[in-house]
Protein backbone atom coordinates (compact mmCIF):
# COMPACT_ATOMS: atom_id res chain seq x y z
CA UNK A 1 0.00 0.00 0.00
CA UNK A 2 1.56 3.58 -1.11
CA UNK A 3 2.17 5.60 2.18
CA UNK A 4 0.15 8.71 2.55
CA UNK A 5 2.03 11.96 1.07
CA UNK A 6 0.95 13.51 4.28
CA UNK A 7 0.58 11.90 7.52
CA UNK A 8 -0.12 13.84 11.40
CA UNK A 9 -0.37 12.37 14.88
CA UNK A 10 -1.72 14.84 17.49
CA UNK A 11 0.56 17.24 15.83
CA UNK A 12 1.16 20.35 18.56
CA UNK A 13 2.94 23.39 18.56
CA UNK A 14 3.64 25.61 21.07
CA UNK A 15 5.51 29.42 20.78
CA UNK A 16 5.48 30.11 24.51
CA UNK A 17 2.19 29.94 26.22
CA UNK A 18 0.88 30.48 22.85
CA UNK A 19 -0.54 27.00 21.10
CA UNK A 20 -0.39 27.54 17.37
CA UNK A 21 -1.40 24.29 16.20
CA UNK A 22 -3.35 21.93 18.66
CA UNK A 23 -3.33 18.15 18.21
CA UNK A 24 -4.18 18.21 14.35
CA UNK A 25 -4.40 14.67 12.65
CA UNK A 26 -4.74 14.50 9.43
CA UNK A 27 -3.96 12.34 6.16
CA UNK A 28 -3.38 13.44 2.46
CA UNK A 29 -3.02 10.99 -0.07
CA UNK A 30 -0.59 11.24 -2.97
CA UNK A 31 -1.81 12.82 -5.81
CA UNK A 32 -4.19 14.94 -4.39
CA UNK A 33 -4.52 18.87 -4.23
CA UNK A 34 -5.70 19.79 -0.13
CA UNK A 35 -6.60 22.89 0.91
CA UNK A 36 -5.83 24.24 3.94
CA UNK A 37 -8.46 26.76 5.46
CA UNK A 38 -8.42 29.11 7.75
CA UNK A 39 -8.22 32.65 9.59
CA UNK A 40 -5.15 34.68 9.61
CA UNK A 41 -3.34 33.34 12.23
CA UNK A 42 -5.07 30.09 12.79
CA UNK A 43 -1.63 28.02 12.21
CA UNK A 44 -1.60 27.69 8.63
CA UNK A 45 1.70 28.67 8.19
CA UNK A 46 2.91 27.10 11.42
CA UNK A 47 1.72 23.84 10.00
CA UNK A 48 3.39 24.05 6.61
CA UNK A 49 6.77 24.60 8.80
CA UNK A 50 6.30 21.65 10.74
CA UNK A 51 5.91 19.57 7.69
CA UNK A 52 9.19 20.92 6.10
CA UNK A 53 11.01 20.19 9.56
CA UNK A 54 11.70 23.89 9.49
CA UNK A 55 9.83 23.82 13.18
CA UNK A 56 10.24 20.94 15.61
CA UNK A 57 6.77 19.85 17.14
CA UNK A 58 5.79 20.30 21.01
CA UNK A 59 3.75 16.77 20.99
CA UNK A 60 2.55 14.44 18.28
CA UNK A 61 4.58 13.57 14.87
CA UNK A 62 4.09 13.86 11.50
CA UNK A 63 5.62 11.99 8.32
CA UNK A 64 5.75 13.56 5.10
CA UNK A 65 6.69 11.60 1.90
CA UNK A 66 7.25 8.84 4.34
CA UNK A 67 9.90 10.60 6.56
CA UNK A 68 9.80 11.84 10.33
CA UNK A 69 9.94 15.62 10.30
CA UNK A 70 11.50 15.38 13.44
CA UNK A 71 14.45 13.05 12.57
CA UNK A 72 14.41 13.30 8.81
CA UNK A 73 13.53 16.84 7.62
CA UNK A 74 16.40 16.83 5.14
CA UNK A 75 15.21 14.02 3.28
CA UNK A 76 12.02 15.83 3.05
CA UNK A 77 13.42 18.85 1.93
CA UNK A 78 15.05 17.22 -0.81
CA UNK A 79 11.57 15.87 -2.43
CA UNK A 80 9.54 18.81 -2.11
CA UNK A 81 8.86 22.26 -2.94
CA UNK A 82 7.70 25.18 -1.29
CA UNK A 83 6.24 28.44 -1.83
CA UNK A 84 6.18 30.38 1.81
CA UNK A 85 4.54 33.35 3.01
CA UNK A 86 6.45 35.56 0.72
CA UNK A 87 8.40 35.20 -2.59
CA UNK A 88 11.71 34.39 -1.35
CA UNK A 89 12.73 35.49 -5.05
CA UNK A 90 16.20 37.20 -4.91
CA UNK A 91 15.06 40.76 -6.41
CA UNK A 92 18.47 41.71 -7.47
CA UNK A 93 18.74 38.75 -9.80
CA UNK A 94 16.87 37.81 -13.07
CA UNK A 95 14.19 35.00 -13.50
CA UNK A 96 16.97 33.01 -15.10
CA UNK A 97 19.42 33.22 -12.16
CA UNK A 98 16.96 32.64 -9.39
CA UNK A 99 15.46 29.98 -11.17
CA UNK A 100 19.31 28.42 -12.02
CA UNK A 101 20.36 28.64 -8.45
CA UNK A 102 17.87 26.59 -7.37
CA UNK A 103 18.05 24.10 -9.98
CA UNK A 104 22.05 23.68 -9.02
CA UNK A 105 20.47 23.61 -5.24
CA UNK A 106 18.38 20.64 -6.92
CA UNK A 107 21.63 19.23 -8.63
CA UNK A 108 19.65 19.14 -12.07
CA UNK A 109 22.11 18.45 -14.33
CA UNK A 110 23.53 21.73 -16.46
CA UNK A 111 21.39 20.72 -19.78
CA UNK A 112 17.87 19.27 -18.46
CA UNK A 113 18.58 23.07 -15.84
CA UNK A 114 17.98 25.07 -18.93
CA UNK A 115 15.36 23.48 -20.56
CA UNK A 116 13.42 23.05 -17.31
CA UNK A 117 13.85 27.13 -17.02
CA UNK A 118 13.05 27.59 -20.20
CA UNK A 119 10.01 25.02 -19.80
CA UNK A 120 8.43 26.28 -16.86
CA UNK A 121 9.03 29.78 -17.75
CA UNK A 122 7.20 29.74 -21.61
CA UNK A 123 4.41 27.47 -19.57
CA UNK A 124 3.78 30.65 -17.48
CA UNK A 125 4.43 33.39 -19.55
CA UNK A 126 7.39 34.55 -18.40
CA UNK A 127 9.97 33.68 -21.32
CA UNK A 128 10.20 36.67 -22.84
CA UNK A 129 11.35 38.71 -19.51
CA UNK A 130 13.51 36.03 -18.28
CA UNK A 131 16.56 38.47 -18.10
CA UNK A 132 14.99 41.07 -16.18
CA UNK A 133 16.03 41.66 -12.24
CA UNK A 134 12.76 40.32 -10.80
CA UNK A 135 13.03 43.64 -9.09
CA UNK A 136 10.82 45.51 -12.07
CA UNK A 137 8.29 42.57 -12.26
CA UNK A 138 4.87 42.76 -11.02
CA UNK A 139 3.52 41.01 -7.80
CA UNK A 140 1.69 38.70 -10.21
CA UNK A 141 5.13 37.77 -12.26
CA UNK A 142 6.74 37.43 -9.32
CA UNK A 143 4.23 34.65 -7.61
CA UNK A 144 4.58 32.94 -10.73
CA UNK A 145 8.08 32.77 -10.87
CA UNK A 146 8.15 31.40 -7.31
CA UNK A 147 5.02 28.83 -8.50
CA UNK A 148 8.11 27.60 -11.33
CA UNK A 149 11.00 27.63 -8.54
CA UNK A 150 8.65 25.69 -6.28
CA UNK A 151 8.56 23.10 -9.29
CA UNK A 152 11.59 23.23 -10.93
CA UNK A 153 13.49 20.03 -9.54
CA UNK A 154 9.67 17.57 -9.98
CA UNK A 155 8.77 17.56 -6.45
CA UNK A 156 6.92 14.87 -4.89
CA UNK A 157 5.20 17.60 -2.89
CA UNK A 158 4.76 20.98 -2.82
CA UNK A 159 3.63 23.42 -0.22
CA UNK A 160 2.24 27.10 -1.05
CA UNK A 161 0.62 29.29 1.72
CA UNK A 162 -1.39 31.84 0.37
CA UNK A 163 -0.46 31.75 -3.58
CA UNK A 164 -2.64 34.11 -4.60
CA UNK A 165 -2.51 36.64 -1.63
CA UNK A 166 -2.24 39.98 -2.56
CA UNK A 167 -3.24 39.43 -6.29
CA UNK A 168 -5.86 41.04 -7.99
CA UNK A 169 -8.82 38.73 -9.30
CA UNK A 170 -7.29 38.28 -12.41
CA UNK A 171 -4.13 37.78 -12.09
CA UNK A 172 -4.97 35.15 -9.15
CA UNK A 173 -7.18 33.65 -11.41
CA UNK A 174 -4.53 33.53 -14.11
CA UNK A 175 -2.39 31.50 -11.48
CA UNK A 176 -5.27 29.45 -9.89
CA UNK A 177 -5.42 28.44 -13.54
CA UNK A 178 -1.67 28.11 -14.10
CA UNK A 179 -1.37 25.79 -10.89
CA UNK A 180 -4.35 23.65 -11.78
CA UNK A 181 -2.51 22.82 -14.86
CA UNK A 182 0.97 22.58 -13.56
CA UNK A 183 -0.34 20.54 -10.96
CA UNK A 184 -2.73 18.13 -13.23
CA UNK A 185 0.84 17.99 -16.01
CA UNK A 186 3.36 17.71 -12.84
CA UNK A 187 1.74 14.82 -10.99
CA UNK A 188 2.73 16.77 -7.80
CA UNK A 189 0.91 16.56 -4.65
CA UNK A 190 -0.22 20.57 -3.08
CA UNK A 191 -0.73 20.91 0.07
CA UNK A 192 -2.05 24.64 -0.10
CA UNK A 193 -3.01 26.85 2.41
CA UNK A 194 -5.37 30.07 1.46
CA UNK A 195 -8.53 31.78 2.91
CA UNK A 196 -9.98 32.10 -0.50
CA UNK A 197 -12.70 29.76 -0.36
CA UNK A 198 -13.48 29.96 -3.92
CA UNK A 199 -9.84 28.84 -4.84
CA UNK A 200 -10.36 26.30 -2.56
CA UNK A 201 -13.71 25.16 -3.73
CA UNK A 202 -12.08 25.25 -7.87
CA UNK A 203 -8.60 23.96 -7.00
CA UNK A 204 -8.90 21.67 -4.17
CA UNK A 205 -10.02 17.67 -4.13
CA UNK A 206 -9.60 17.75 -0.33
CA UNK A 207 -10.06 20.33 2.76
CA UNK A 208 -9.35 21.08 5.99
CA UNK A 209 -10.70 23.88 7.94
CA UNK A 210 -8.10 24.98 10.53
CA UNK A 211 -9.25 27.44 13.53
CA UNK A 212 -7.02 28.77 16.54
CA UNK A 213 -4.05 25.78 15.98
CA UNK A 214 -7.24 22.79 16.05
CA UNK A 215 -8.25 20.75 12.98
CA UNK A 216 -12.27 21.42 12.95
CA UNK A 217 -13.20 19.85 9.17
CA UNK A 218 -11.76 17.77 6.77
CA UNK A 219 -12.86 16.06 3.94
CA UNK A 220 -13.83 16.63 -0.01
CA UNK A 221 -15.57 20.38 -0.69
CA UNK A 222 -19.16 18.18 -1.66
CA UNK A 223 -18.48 16.30 1.99
CA UNK A 224 -17.99 19.42 3.90
CA UNK A 225 -20.85 21.11 2.06
CA UNK A 226 -23.08 18.07 2.54
CA UNK A 227 -22.42 17.48 6.07
CA UNK A 228 -22.31 21.45 7.20
CA UNK A 229 -24.88 22.86 5.26
CA UNK A 230 -27.40 20.18 3.91
CA UNK A 231 -29.26 20.57 0.93
CA UNK A 232 -30.17 24.12 0.24
CA UNK A 233 -33.38 25.15 -1.39
CA UNK A 234 -34.29 28.28 -2.47
CA UNK A 235 -38.12 29.28 -3.13
CA UNK A 236 -38.78 32.61 -5.42
CA UNK A 237 -41.83 34.16 -4.78
CA UNK A 238 -44.30 36.13 -2.59
CA UNK A 239 -46.30 35.54 0.38
CA UNK A 240 -43.66 33.98 3.18
CA UNK A 241 -45.67 34.54 5.95
CA UNK A 242 -44.58 34.23 9.75
CA UNK A 243 -47.00 31.60 10.83
CA UNK A 244 -45.80 29.41 7.41
CA UNK A 245 -42.48 29.79 7.36
CA UNK A 246 -42.98 28.61 11.28
CA UNK A 247 -45.30 25.35 9.83
CA UNK A 248 -42.17 24.65 7.03
CA UNK A 249 -40.00 24.67 10.08
CA UNK A 250 -41.60 21.80 11.53
CA UNK A 251 -41.74 19.42 8.79
CA UNK A 252 -39.83 16.52 9.90
CA UNK A 253 -36.02 17.22 7.55
CA UNK A 254 -36.41 20.79 7.16
CA UNK A 255 -33.23 21.50 9.31
CA UNK A 256 -34.04 25.71 8.72
CA UNK A 257 -35.95 28.28 6.80
CA UNK A 258 -35.62 31.76 6.51
CA UNK A 259 -36.69 34.39 4.21
CA UNK A 260 -34.39 36.77 2.63
CA UNK A 261 -36.22 39.39 0.55
CA UNK A 262 -37.92 37.57 -2.65
CA UNK A 263 -37.25 34.25 -1.75
CA UNK A 264 -37.45 32.14 1.16
CA UNK A 265 -34.45 29.72 1.97
CA UNK A 266 -34.90 26.27 3.49
CA UNK A 267 -32.05 24.15 4.24
CA UNK A 268 -33.26 20.11 4.46
CA UNK A 269 -31.06 16.89 5.55
CA UNK A 270 -30.27 14.09 2.78
CA UNK A 271 -33.04 12.48 1.45
CA UNK A 272 -36.10 14.55 2.35
CA UNK A 273 -38.28 15.16 -1.07
CA UNK A 274 -39.09 19.22 -1.86
CA UNK A 275 -42.15 18.76 -3.92
CA UNK A 276 -44.03 18.21 -0.75
CA UNK A 277 -42.71 21.09 0.87
CA UNK A 278 -43.58 23.31 -2.38
CA UNK A 279 -47.06 22.08 -1.98
CA UNK A 280 -47.35 23.30 1.53
CA UNK A 281 -46.67 26.74 0.47
CA UNK A 282 -49.01 26.62 -2.07
CA UNK A 283 -52.01 25.41 0.01
CA UNK A 284 -51.07 28.22 2.55
CA UNK A 285 -51.32 30.82 0.38
CA UNK A 286 -48.03 31.39 -1.17
CA UNK A 287 -47.12 32.55 -5.06
CA UNK A 288 -44.24 30.25 -5.79
CA UNK A 289 -42.48 31.19 -9.05
CA UNK A 290 -39.36 29.02 -9.23
CA UNK A 291 -37.50 26.92 -6.93
CA UNK A 292 -33.87 26.03 -7.05
CA UNK A 293 -31.92 23.09 -5.29
CA UNK A 294 -28.23 23.85 -4.26
CA UNK A 295 -26.27 23.06 -1.83
CA UNK A 296 -24.70 25.34 1.04
CA UNK A 297 -21.43 27.09 -0.72
CA UNK A 298 -18.27 26.33 0.91
CA UNK A 299 -17.87 29.86 1.89
CA UNK A 300 -21.20 29.26 4.16
CA UNK A 301 -19.88 26.05 5.58
CA UNK A 302 -16.49 27.45 6.47
CA UNK A 303 -18.44 30.69 8.56
CA UNK A 304 -20.56 28.52 10.33
CA UNK A 305 -17.80 26.46 11.70
CA UNK A 306 -15.77 29.90 12.39
CA UNK A 307 -19.04 30.89 14.62
CA UNK A 308 -19.15 27.53 16.26
CA UNK A 309 -18.20 27.14 19.89
CA UNK B 1 28.94 19.57 0.03
CA UNK B 2 31.59 21.27 -1.71
CA UNK B 3 29.45 21.33 -4.28
CA UNK B 4 26.70 22.74 -2.43
CA UNK B 5 29.25 25.62 -0.87
CA UNK B 6 30.09 26.65 -4.24
CA UNK B 7 26.58 26.76 -5.17
CA UNK B 8 26.02 29.31 -2.45
CA UNK B 9 29.34 31.19 -3.44
CA UNK B 10 28.09 31.36 -6.91
CA UNK B 11 24.92 33.29 -5.72
CA UNK B 12 26.18 35.11 -3.27
CA UNK B 13 29.16 36.58 -5.74
CA UNK B 14 26.41 37.32 -8.34
CA UNK B 15 24.34 39.23 -5.31
CA UNK B 16 27.61 41.35 -4.33
CA UNK B 17 28.35 41.87 -8.23
CA UNK B 18 24.80 43.06 -8.38
CA UNK B 19 24.48 45.51 -5.09
CA UNK B 20 23.51 48.89 -6.03
CA UNK B 21 23.62 47.82 -9.77
CA UNK B 22 25.84 45.31 -11.38
CA UNK B 23 28.35 48.77 -13.10
CA UNK B 24 28.39 50.20 -9.33
CA UNK B 25 29.50 46.86 -7.95
CA UNK B 26 32.90 46.84 -10.68
CA UNK B 27 33.52 50.42 -10.11
CA UNK B 28 33.79 49.89 -6.81
CA UNK B 29 36.13 46.87 -7.05
CA UNK B 30 38.60 49.39 -9.48
CA UNK B 31 38.10 51.54 -7.26
CA UNK B 32 39.72 49.88 -4.11
CA UNK B 33 42.41 48.24 -6.90
CA UNK B 34 43.28 51.92 -7.84
CA UNK B 35 43.70 53.29 -4.16
CA UNK B 36 45.29 50.24 -2.61
CA UNK B 37 46.68 48.84 -6.15
CA UNK B 38 48.06 51.94 -7.43
CA UNK B 39 47.81 55.24 -5.60
CA UNK B 40 49.21 54.58 -2.52
CA UNK B 41 52.11 52.06 -3.47
CA UNK B 42 53.17 55.00 -5.90
CA UNK B 43 53.28 57.14 -2.62
CA UNK B 44 55.54 55.14 -0.57
CA UNK B 45 57.70 54.11 -3.45
CA UNK B 46 60.02 50.57 -2.26
CA UNK B 47 58.77 50.70 1.19
CA UNK B 48 55.16 49.57 -0.05
CA UNK B 49 57.20 46.29 -0.84
CA UNK B 50 60.19 46.33 1.09
CA UNK B 51 58.78 47.37 4.83
CA UNK B 52 57.70 44.46 7.36
CA UNK B 53 55.08 46.43 8.02
CA UNK B 54 53.56 45.53 5.02
CA UNK B 55 52.23 42.65 6.88
CA UNK B 56 50.55 44.33 9.51
CA UNK B 57 48.39 46.79 7.17
CA UNK B 58 47.48 43.96 4.60
CA UNK B 59 46.09 42.43 7.51
CA UNK B 60 43.46 44.70 7.85
CA UNK B 61 42.63 45.11 4.34
CA UNK B 62 40.59 42.50 4.36
CA UNK B 63 38.62 42.67 7.62
CA UNK B 64 37.23 46.46 6.32
CA UNK B 65 36.47 44.70 2.86
CA UNK B 66 34.67 41.40 3.90
CA UNK B 67 33.25 43.82 6.92
CA UNK B 68 30.96 45.79 4.01
CA UNK B 69 29.36 43.04 2.89
CA UNK B 70 29.13 40.44 5.72
CA UNK B 71 26.36 42.08 7.17
CA UNK B 72 23.85 40.66 4.24
CA UNK B 73 24.25 37.70 4.95
CA UNK B 74 21.82 36.41 6.43
CA UNK B 75 19.95 39.47 7.98
CA UNK B 76 19.76 40.44 4.48
CA UNK B 77 18.30 37.25 3.38
CA UNK B 78 16.01 38.07 6.37
CA UNK B 79 15.17 41.37 5.78
CA UNK B 80 14.60 40.73 1.72
CA UNK B 81 12.42 37.64 3.08
CA UNK B 82 14.42 35.42 1.11
CA UNK B 83 15.79 33.54 4.33
CA UNK B 84 12.80 30.85 4.90
CA UNK B 85 12.73 29.49 1.27
CA UNK B 86 16.60 29.38 1.53
CA UNK B 87 16.17 27.24 4.90
CA UNK B 88 13.36 25.20 2.55
CA UNK B 89 15.34 23.92 0.61
CA UNK B 90 17.75 20.60 0.39
CA UNK B 91 20.72 22.73 1.32
CA UNK B 92 22.28 21.55 4.76
CA UNK B 93 23.14 24.03 7.29
CA UNK B 94 26.98 23.58 7.05
CA UNK B 95 26.39 24.55 3.02
CA UNK B 96 24.56 27.21 3.68
CA UNK B 97 26.69 28.92 6.53
CA UNK B 98 30.29 27.73 4.42
CA UNK B 99 28.59 28.94 1.38
CA UNK B 100 27.99 32.54 2.69
CA UNK B 101 31.42 32.62 4.90
CA UNK B 102 33.50 31.19 2.24
CA UNK B 103 32.09 34.28 -0.34
CA UNK B 104 32.65 36.31 2.10
CA UNK B 105 36.17 35.57 2.31
CA UNK B 106 36.92 34.84 -1.24
CA UNK B 107 36.12 38.64 -1.85
CA UNK B 108 38.16 39.78 1.17
CA UNK B 109 40.95 37.61 0.33
CA UNK B 110 40.83 37.46 -3.55
CA UNK B 111 40.61 41.80 -3.33
CA UNK B 112 43.75 41.74 -1.40
CA UNK B 113 45.59 39.69 -2.89
CA UNK B 114 44.78 41.80 -6.56
CA UNK B 115 45.69 45.09 -4.29
CA UNK B 116 49.12 43.19 -3.50
CA UNK B 117 50.19 41.91 -6.84
CA UNK B 118 48.71 45.13 -8.41
CA UNK B 119 51.18 47.51 -5.90
CA UNK B 120 54.47 45.30 -6.12
CA UNK B 121 53.76 46.02 -10.57
CA UNK B 122 53.34 49.85 -9.55
CA UNK B 123 56.27 50.02 -7.43
CA UNK B 124 58.31 48.70 -9.85
CA UNK B 125 57.20 50.63 -12.42
CA UNK B 126 57.54 54.19 -10.09
CA UNK B 127 60.92 51.98 -9.24
CA UNK B 128 61.91 51.29 -13.21
CA UNK B 129 66.03 51.14 -13.92
CA UNK B 130 66.67 50.94 -9.58
CA UNK B 131 66.42 46.97 -10.07
CA UNK B 132 63.62 44.33 -9.80
CA UNK B 133 61.91 44.89 -5.88
CA UNK B 134 60.50 41.65 -4.57
CA UNK B 135 58.27 41.00 -1.63
CA UNK B 136 60.54 38.90 0.66
CA UNK B 137 59.15 35.55 1.46
CA UNK B 138 58.50 36.44 4.88
CA UNK B 139 56.41 39.19 4.16
CA UNK B 140 54.85 37.76 1.03
CA UNK B 141 54.30 34.28 2.88
CA UNK B 142 52.84 36.58 6.12
CA UNK B 143 50.60 39.31 3.89
CA UNK B 144 48.90 35.84 2.39
CA UNK B 145 48.18 34.38 5.55
CA UNK B 146 47.76 37.11 7.80
CA UNK B 147 45.19 38.01 5.32
CA UNK B 148 43.50 35.14 5.00
CA UNK B 149 42.71 34.87 8.45
CA UNK B 150 42.03 38.46 8.71
CA UNK B 151 39.15 37.85 6.32
CA UNK B 152 38.03 34.32 7.93
CA UNK B 153 38.01 36.21 11.73
CA UNK B 154 35.57 39.18 9.82
CA UNK B 155 33.65 36.52 7.68
CA UNK B 156 33.08 34.47 10.61
CA UNK B 157 32.52 37.19 13.41
CA UNK B 158 30.55 39.18 10.73
CA UNK B 159 28.25 35.70 10.33
CA UNK B 160 27.65 35.36 14.04
CA UNK B 161 26.74 38.96 13.79
CA UNK B 162 24.17 38.54 10.94
CA UNK B 163 22.51 35.37 12.36
CA UNK B 164 21.27 37.47 15.36
CA UNK B 165 20.46 40.68 13.39
CA UNK B 166 16.91 41.57 12.61
CA UNK B 167 18.37 44.26 9.61
CA UNK B 168 21.36 44.74 7.92
CA UNK B 169 21.43 47.67 9.02
CA UNK B 170 21.53 46.54 12.69
CA UNK B 171 24.05 44.28 11.66
CA UNK B 172 26.56 46.68 9.90
CA UNK B 173 26.27 48.72 13.17
CA UNK B 174 27.60 46.00 15.60
CA UNK B 175 30.28 45.10 12.91
CA UNK B 176 31.69 48.64 13.05
CA UNK B 177 31.23 48.86 16.68
CA UNK B 178 33.64 45.35 16.94
CA UNK B 179 35.91 46.13 14.00
CA UNK B 180 36.95 49.32 16.23
CA UNK B 181 36.79 47.27 19.43
CA UNK B 182 39.18 44.74 17.42
CA UNK B 183 41.60 47.75 16.31
CA UNK B 184 41.62 49.93 19.20
CA UNK B 185 41.58 48.33 22.45
CA UNK B 186 45.15 46.11 21.96
CA UNK B 187 46.43 50.01 20.89
CA UNK B 188 45.36 51.58 23.91
CA UNK B 189 45.61 48.38 26.22
CA UNK B 190 49.37 48.02 25.31
CA UNK B 191 49.72 52.36 26.11
CA UNK B 192 47.77 51.50 29.48
CA UNK B 193 49.87 48.70 30.58
CA UNK B 194 52.72 49.74 33.26
CA UNK B 195 56.22 50.67 31.91
CA UNK B 196 58.11 48.04 33.07
CA UNK B 197 55.53 45.69 31.74
CA UNK B 198 55.77 47.46 28.52
CA UNK B 199 59.79 47.25 28.45
CA UNK B 200 59.66 42.92 29.32
CA UNK B 201 57.40 42.75 25.98
CA UNK B 202 59.23 45.28 23.87
CA UNK B 203 62.51 43.05 25.03
CA UNK B 204 60.56 39.66 24.02
CA UNK B 205 59.28 41.23 20.37
CA UNK B 206 62.95 42.31 19.95
CA UNK B 207 64.66 38.85 20.86
CA UNK B 208 62.04 36.78 19.06
CA UNK B 209 62.25 38.85 15.76
CA UNK B 210 59.85 39.46 13.18
CA UNK B 211 59.64 35.78 12.06
CA UNK B 212 58.32 34.22 15.70
CA UNK B 213 56.69 37.51 16.58
CA UNK B 214 54.50 36.50 12.97
CA UNK B 215 54.11 32.92 13.56
CA UNK B 216 52.72 33.89 16.53
CA UNK B 217 49.97 36.81 15.79
CA UNK B 218 49.21 34.23 13.05
CA UNK B 219 48.32 30.96 15.77
CA UNK B 220 46.32 33.21 17.89
CA UNK B 221 44.73 34.70 15.49
CA UNK B 222 43.97 31.06 13.65
CA UNK B 223 42.80 30.10 17.47
CA UNK B 224 40.03 32.93 17.39
CA UNK B 225 38.96 32.21 13.83
CA UNK B 226 38.78 28.27 14.62
CA UNK B 227 36.44 29.58 17.47
CA UNK B 228 34.19 31.74 16.03
CA UNK B 229 33.76 29.54 13.03
CA UNK B 230 32.66 26.77 15.65
CA UNK B 231 30.29 29.39 17.42
CA UNK B 232 28.86 29.95 13.89
CA UNK B 233 27.90 26.80 12.89
CA UNK B 234 26.71 26.03 16.93
CA UNK B 235 24.46 28.81 16.03
CA UNK B 236 23.11 28.11 12.85
CA UNK B 237 19.90 26.37 13.70
CA UNK B 238 16.82 26.04 11.03
CA UNK B 239 14.22 26.45 13.41
CA UNK B 240 15.95 29.31 15.44
CA UNK B 241 16.12 31.12 12.39
CA UNK B 242 12.67 30.48 11.32
CA UNK B 243 11.29 31.80 14.85
CA UNK B 244 13.58 34.15 15.23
Amino acid sequence: MTESAIRTELLTRDFGSVRAVDAVTLEVPRGEIFGFLGPNGAGKTTMIRLLLGLLDPTEGSARVLGHDTRTDSDAIREQTGALLEHTGLYERLSAIDNLDYFGRIWRIPGPDRKARVQELLTRLGLWDRRGEQVVKWSRGMKQKLAVARALLHRPSLIFLDEPTAGLDPVAAAALRDDLAGLAEHEGVTVFLTTHNLAEAEKLCDGIGVIRGGRLIAVGAPRELRERRGGRQVEVVGRGFGVDLVAVLRAQAGVQGAEVKKDRLVVVLSDGVEVAPLVGILVRGGAEVEEVRKDSASLEEVFLTLMEEK
Amino acid sequence: MIGDVLTVMRKEWKEIMAMGGAQRGRFQLLVFVGIMGVFLPWQFGPKWVTSPAVIGAWGWVPVVLVSTIIADSFAGERERHTLETLLASRLTDSAILFGKMAAAVAYGWGLTLAGLIVGWITVNVANRGGGLLLYSPTTAIGALVLSFFGALLASAGGVLVSLRAQTVRQAQQTLSIATMVILFVPVFGVQGLPDDVKQRLATWAIRAGTLKLMLTGLAVLAAVDLLLVFAARARFRRSRLVEG
